[in-house]
């Protein structure tokens, strides 16, 4: 490393080097890679584009048949609309908070703790994490004594409990909102994202570590207070790193399956494309209907990755 | 300094994994392969698991001392998912143990399903299980599936004491029983509340309520009626089918009946839902579910003792002609590969030896008429197994003998029809719906 | 941190100074404490459930364990870990999860690598499409791949669930991976290719240890992955006696469900180690990177 060091302090800036070495060399690093996607991942993309064609048991074609169900039916266009609900307020959240605990915590001498305990949810399976939100969100009925944590504190202040799983009124109000904005659709996102800030802030805090320290420190001595320090120069600088966050948690957000599967089956509204697929494809055995659902997500996706293309070449 | 490390962490890292590698392709295989037994191994999924699973291996293993072969159990609550990811990849396990009939129908008519009656002794099995349950199991003539593992779904729980201290008697036809309800909830002792409802069950949620409604069809409507409508002959939207979830609504919906209300039933799960007329305070009066409810009481209060604190009654008359009428539910043997081992093992589960074993252990019912009502371990699990085997007038659960697609559809209007008595006929369109295209 | 080290009375400039600091910094630690409180609640009320019996835990809420008469108990744990098989598939777990997050690591290293910094045509929509197969749902692939594997003859073998997990882990890798790399300076690995060191001296002795904290990250993800996953193992694997634990776990419920006693310590069990490897791998988030290298 010394060495290195030495010649890039000696040598010429601007006399640029020349890294590209021929495109075969790159498909070599690419192999073993494309190779694992080819079998594993674009392979069953492929024959689930052709079995979204088919019928129920995939033996004759129907042509667009099953998109042409999928998109009139009451149940796609309502966890259409929960998946929305879940992209805009869990990648909110996730992303907002995982940005401020990592500058947060970044600033204390017990970070490796705070940072641990905000991230253990990630290292719970879906399974644990569903036993444990059920003592928060249990509901007993009005008069009995309640075990979950939420209604307990509630009905100590003199508020009913709430079936927060079950019910789509609006807590407390008993207003009605229309699809998605239902109570259990928030409790199923809360979840996800208790679970996820960790990930966000795991992968921020790295990259905030990365941020010269002479940066923030010049600003600092210029008379910049923190907050103009955390807007104009953390969040700046954080930004890439920031689209990569949120890529991932909107394409969780898409795909997610295990936390609505495990607190409510899809039960009550709360159903995502991802749980209606599965239903398809297992309760109903319609693998046509199924392969149409996994074809919308994937496309629901491109959007969103032509968003980041931008980003990556601007 | 910090690269060297790096490297020589890598370095290990990667030496780890090749050790890892080579330990797991080089550890013998747990299964030690029969030298002299001509038997092998039988891979067997199910839904089993925790004590259940306990007492099948316990129950399999003289089969295994006896032929030398093993059984290995996969147990997933998911097992329609792995089940069906399997047949469709061509790798189907040896056995499965499938929790209704209806499923079985659909496999045997696909072609996925050895038949048994190839290979078990026909004259055995017609003497040892009644003609109902072989036809149950039979498809095409052949039969498929030996039950196993039955429960009685005609038992309404109660609490004896609490009943005898505020003098209310057990009822014994449907009227009487609202006029009960009816009582309890205006005298507001303890417990308030006649019943408790609870249909929560992950994504079976609702199922609890098809075995109401299942129970009522058959004493009120009788045997053909029932049958026709789990074949479809009738449609969802007969008067006759909407008079049963009325009925069912008046258990579920009327006003102080439920402690809570609609919600509570939504939104308990159903093993918690028994529990309600044995707590101290007793919260509601009465509960009805399937006989393996006194497993659940049995574990979550292991003080009380089976027939006084806790006890069954038989579902009420409604029809006096078909008073004899109980539905009942059965987890069931079926078989994908037919091997020397499936055989021996098909065969020794479908016998009353075998079958006896767990029924000592208690949470297990046999249909096997061969076991003797003695082996039972306590008065409530004897007398549910006689109020099954000794039924003139049996059906199985009607939900289970269905299409899947339509008993989800069910399951799915029980949650709409509580949320929302009123949009009952719109309901039970969808569910013919559902059912139009699932029987073709 | 530079003041100079004065007697502390209260008079004193010095201690009014730390105390003006601590002050300052009252706000940023009350709310760190309360987040984290907030966010370790839901989970330490899983713990306490799991040394409670069941008839408590379906009555009362765990908060009440705290009050006479205290009813812990350690049966939870004991019916857990004397669960057959448990310590095999601990083992399993292990089996599974360690290849299937150091290959994983290298292969998207290695495409990553070629993502960031080698130029070739088709190079972005190549990357755009293998990252955009981050959505691609698992179950839509259960059966084609179990085909595939069962073909070869590697259902119900380590190796098959290698590759599986691989495979699965790969977009999400190579997406992290690509863009650390891409975001270091270009004078360094300029500089090492006019040095005339390889493709491969320049991936194992520069990139790799500048981005440590990428790969920790991703390393702890991979893992906690594979370690919590129930599907692919039910799937793919299909022997009971090369079970992971999520798997055992799985069995110890019965069909009719809710034994929340045993869930709860059973979730904690399972969650030992991939914590312990978290506190083991924190001390890679804490270095700084690029600061590091350029000071020398």
């Amino acid at each position: 490393m010394p060495r290195l060091l030495t010649k890039l302090l000696e040598s010429n800036r601007q006399r640029a080097g020349r890294p590209s070495p021929r495109s075969l060399v790159a498909w070599l690093w690419l192999l073993p890679a494309l190779a694992f996607i080819a079998v594993f991942l674009i392979y069953p993309v492929v024959d689930t584009f052709r079995i979204s064609f088919m019928n129920a048991d995939s033996t004759a074609y129907i042509g667009i048949g099953n998109y042409v169900h999928v998109f009139t039916s009451r149940a796609t266009q309502d966890a259409l609309l929960n998946n929305v609900l879940w992209l805009s307020f869990f990648t909110l959240l996730a992303v907002g908070l995982g940005v401020v605990l990592a500058v947060l915590t970044g600033r204390v001498r017990y970070e490796s703790l705070a940072k641990a305990a905000i991230f253990i949810p990630m290292a719970i399976s879906f399974v644990a994490a569903g036993v444990i939100w059920k003592f928060v969100y249990a509901y007993s009925p009005e008069g009995f004594s309640q075990i979950g944590l939420i209604n307990a504190t509630g009905t100590s202040m003199g508020l009913p409990p709430v079936a927060w799983l079950v019910q789509q009124q609006i807590a407390y109000t008993g207003q009605v909102l229309p699809t998605p904005l239902h109570t259990n659709n928030f409790a199923l996102i809360l979840v996800g994202v208790w679970m996820w800030t960790g990930f966000a802030m795991v992968i921020l805090s790295a990259s905030l570590k990365g941020i010269p320290v002479e940066i923030i420190e010049a600003a600092r001595v210029d008379g910049a207070s923190e907050w103009q320090v955390f807007w104009r120069i953390l969040l700046p600088m954080l930004s890439p790193t920031i689209a990569v966050v949120a890529t991932t948690l909107i394409i969780q957000a898409l795909k997610n399956f295990d936390i609505v599967w495990v607190m409510t089956a899809g039960n009550f509204n709360t159903d995502v494309v991802a749980t209606l697929m599965y239903k398809q494809m297992f309760n109903f055995r319609h693998f046509g209907q199924a392969g149409a659902l996994a074809v919308i997500l994937l496309l629901a996706m491109i959007p969103v990755m032509l968003i980041n293309v931008r980003r990556f070449r601007a | 300094m910090k690269r060297s490390i790096l490297g020589m962490q890598l370095l290990a890292g990667i030496l780890g994994v090749i050790l890892i590698a080579l330990l797991a392709c080089a550890a013998p295989s747990t299964t030690p392969t029969p030298t002299a037994a001509p038997l092998g191994r039988v891979e067997v999924l199910g839904v089993w698991g925790g004590e259940e699973l306990a007492s099948f291996q316990a129950m399999v293993a003289p089969w295994e001392q006896q032929t030398g072969g093993t059984m290995a159990f996969t147990g997933t609550r998911d097992l329609i998912a792995i089940l069906t990811t399997r047949i469709a990849a061509g790798n189907p396990p040896d056995i499965a143990i499938l929790p209704n009939p209806g499923q079985m129908m659909e496999l045997a008519k696909a072609g996925n399903l050895t038949p048994l009656s190839s290979f078990l002794d026909m004259n055995k099995i017609n003497q040892e299980y009644s003609k109902g349950w072989v036809d149950l199991g039979t498809v095409d003539g052949k039969l498929y599936a030996i039950f196993v593992k039955a429960s009685d779904k005609g038992t309404v729980w109660y609490n004896p004491k609490t009943f005898a201290a505020n003098g209310w008697k057990v009822p014994t036809t449907w009227d009487q029983m609202i006029a009960l309800s009816n009582q309890i909830v205006s005298e507001k002792k303890t417990p308030p509340a006649p019943w408790s409802v609870a249909v929560e069950s992950g994504q079976a949620s609702g199922w609890p309520a098809t075995d109401w409604m299942a129970q009522i069809m058959l004493r009120k409507y009788g045997g053909d009626v029932y049958d026709q409508w789990v074949a479809h002959t009738i449609p969802w939207t007969d008067s006759r089918i909407k008079d049963v979830w009325q009925m069912f609504g008046t258990i579920a919906l009327t006003q102080g009946y439920v402690p809570g209300g609609a919600i509570a039933a939504l939104a308990t799960n159903f093993q918690d839902g028994t529990y309600l007329p044995f707590q101290t305070p007793p919260k509601a009066a009465m509960c009805y579910l399937g006989d393996f409810t006194a497993g659940f009481i049995a574990t979550q209060f292991p003080n009380l003792v089976a027939g006084q604190d806790y006890s069954f009654f038989p579902f009420p008359t409604i029809a006096a002609q078909y008073s004899a009428g109980v539905t009942g539910g059965a987890d069931l043997v079926a078989a994908f590969k037919d091997n020397p081992t499936v055989r021996s093992f098909v065969q020794y589960l479908s016998t009353a030896g075998a079958q006896e074993i767990w029924v000592k252990r208690g949470g297990f019912t046999s249909v096997n008429k061969m076991v003797s009502l003695n082996a039972y371990p306590n008065v409530l699990t004897r007398d549910a197994a006689k109020q099954l085997t000794e039924a003139t007038l049996f059906r199985f659960g009607a939900g289970d003998s269905m299409p899947a697609a339509v008993q989800t559809a069910w399951w799915q209007g029980v949650l709409a029809y509580l949320q929302n008595p009123s949009q009952l006929d719109a309901i039970l369109s969808n569910i013919e719906a559902q059912a139009k295209t699932a029987y073709q | 941190m530079s003041e100079a080290v004065e007697q502390p009375s209260p008079d004193s400039p010095g201690f009014r100074r730390a105390l003006k600091k601590l002050a300052s910094r009252l706000p940023l630690h009350t709310v760190i404490v309360i987040v984290v409180l907030l966010w370790m609640t839901p989970a330490f009320g899983l713990l306490i459930s799991s040394f409670r019996p069941p008839s408590e835990i379906a009555s009362t809420g765990w908060w009440t364990a705290f009050q006479t008469p205290f009813k812990f108990t350690l049966d939870n744990y004991r019916t857990v870990l004397a669960q057959n098989r448990m310590g095999q598939s601990f083992l399993n777990s292990l089996i599974i999860s360690v290849p299937s997050t150091v290959i994983p690591i290298l292969v998207a290293g290695f495409a990553a690598f070629a993502f960031a910094w080698m130029k070739f045509p088709g190079r972005d929509f190549l990357f755009i499409f293998v990252v955009a197969l981050l959505v691609v749902p698992i179950q839509m692939t259960l059966i084609p791949v179990l085909r595939l594997l069962a073909d070869v003859r590697l259902v119900g073998t380590f190796p098959g669930i290698w590759l599986a997990h691989t495979a699965y882990g790969l977009p999400f890798a190579i997406f992290l991976l690509r863009n650390f790399f891409a975001a270091l300076p270009r004078e360094l690995l300029e500089s090492a290719y006019l040095d005339g060191a390889s493709n491969l001296r320049i991936f194992f002795r520069l990139i790799f240890p500048l981005s440590v904290p990428a790969i920790a990250s991703l390393t702890i993800f991979q893992f906690l992955w594979v370690w919590n996953d129930l599907l692919v193992a039910l799937v793919y694997l299909q022997d009971p006696s090369k079970s992971p634990m999520t798997v055992t776990i799985n069995n110890l419920v019965s069909s009719f469900g809710t034994q929340w006693q045993l869930l709860t310590a059973a979730a904690f069990i399972s969650m030992m180690l991939p914590l312990a490897l978290f506190f083991a791998l924190q001390r890679y988030f804490v270095e700084g990177i690029t600061a590091g290298a350029i000071k020398g």
